[in-house]
């Protein structure tokens, strides 16, 4: 609010690879950042979106552990799970991240903590997926109402010529 | 070539002498020829670009005038901008409720739950 360090996020979108990138520094050092993303009391508490409830159904964050959570909101429930592929302690994590409701679609999720010294952290999270049409769907998933219109609007503008 | 309309203007855009020629007809209309001028590169190589571009809808050829000025479209360009930040923003929520949360948080776990499936 009135701080003074503020760290907008980052974000890129690859051109060549379906990625997508984004990066954020953290007035915490990387022991905590890690943790805010391995204790499941602490995950709840920021990573599901904005206007949703969530409820973690499993979490087992160990290298080869696997989570499950749902997100709720008034339309209904989403489920997201996946497998934590490599674990390193205030360092990186290595997971699959697959929504219930598009089940052969999954992303590979890494996240690399960075310590940039004064107890501050830089985060660099990559999601990588097996499409364009994949990522774009991911960049369009989970946002307000109104992308699906973007969408059409878009291809419109393009048919239009 | 990706099917998908938003795959193309990111495809589009990969090149650096296109998102160039994009960032200078954001300015205004150029024709072939001016746009070719600073680049050691022929003509020819421009309209290739261009092509690229064109197929994307990223710019638009004016048929009539003699000169075809190329014209950027930018609510095409507008629009990818748009969802990206979108996306972006959405993340940067996210990421305050985890200052939040990092504020919070004891130096020391409380308690060993990690690997501890409630």
């Amino acid at each position: 609010m009135t701080s003074t360090t503020h760290h907008e996020t980052q974000i890129a979108a690859d051109p060549d690879v379906p990625l997508v990138r984004i990066t954020r520094e953290f007035d915490a050092p990387p022991e905590k950042v890690y943790r805010a993303h391995v204790d499941p009391d602490l995950v709840a508490q920021w990573m599901g979106p904005r206007s949703t409830r969530m409820r973690i159904d499993q979490w087992d964050a160990r290298t080869g552990g696997s989570y499950r959570y749902v997100a709720s909101d008034e339309n209904g429930e989403y489920g997201f799970h996946g497998c934590f592929h490599e674990l390193r302690p205030n360092e990186l994590i290595v997971q699959t991240f697959t929504f219930d409701g598009m089940p052969d679609g999954v992303a590979l999720e890494k996240l690399v903590l960075e310590d940039i010294g004064n107890g501050r952290t830089r985060l660099t999270a990559t999601s990588l997926v097996d499409s364009f049409e994949g990522r774009d769907g991911f960049v369009a998933s989970g946002m307000d109402v109104g992308v699906n219109e973007g969408y059409e609007k878009l291809d419109d503008l393009l048919a239009r010529g | 070539m990706a099917a998908d309309p938003l795959s193309r203007v990111f495809s589009a855009l990969a090149d650096p002498t296109r998102r160039d020629i994009v960032a200078r007809l954001a300015v205004g209309d150029a024709t072939v020829n001016e746009l070719a001028a600073p680049y050691d590169v022929t003509v020819q190589a421009v309209s290739k670009h261009l092509k690229v571009l064109e197929d994307a809808g990223l710019v638009s050829r004016s048929r009539e005038a003699q000169r075809r000025p190329v014209h950027l479209e930018a609510n095409v360009f507008d629009l990818m901008t748009k969802w990206i930040e979108r996306y972006r923003r959405q993340a940067e929520e996210r990421y305050r409720r985890l200052d939040d949360v990092l504020r919070d948080m004891p130096d020391a776990p409380t308690s060993p739950r990690e690997g501890n499936p409630s």
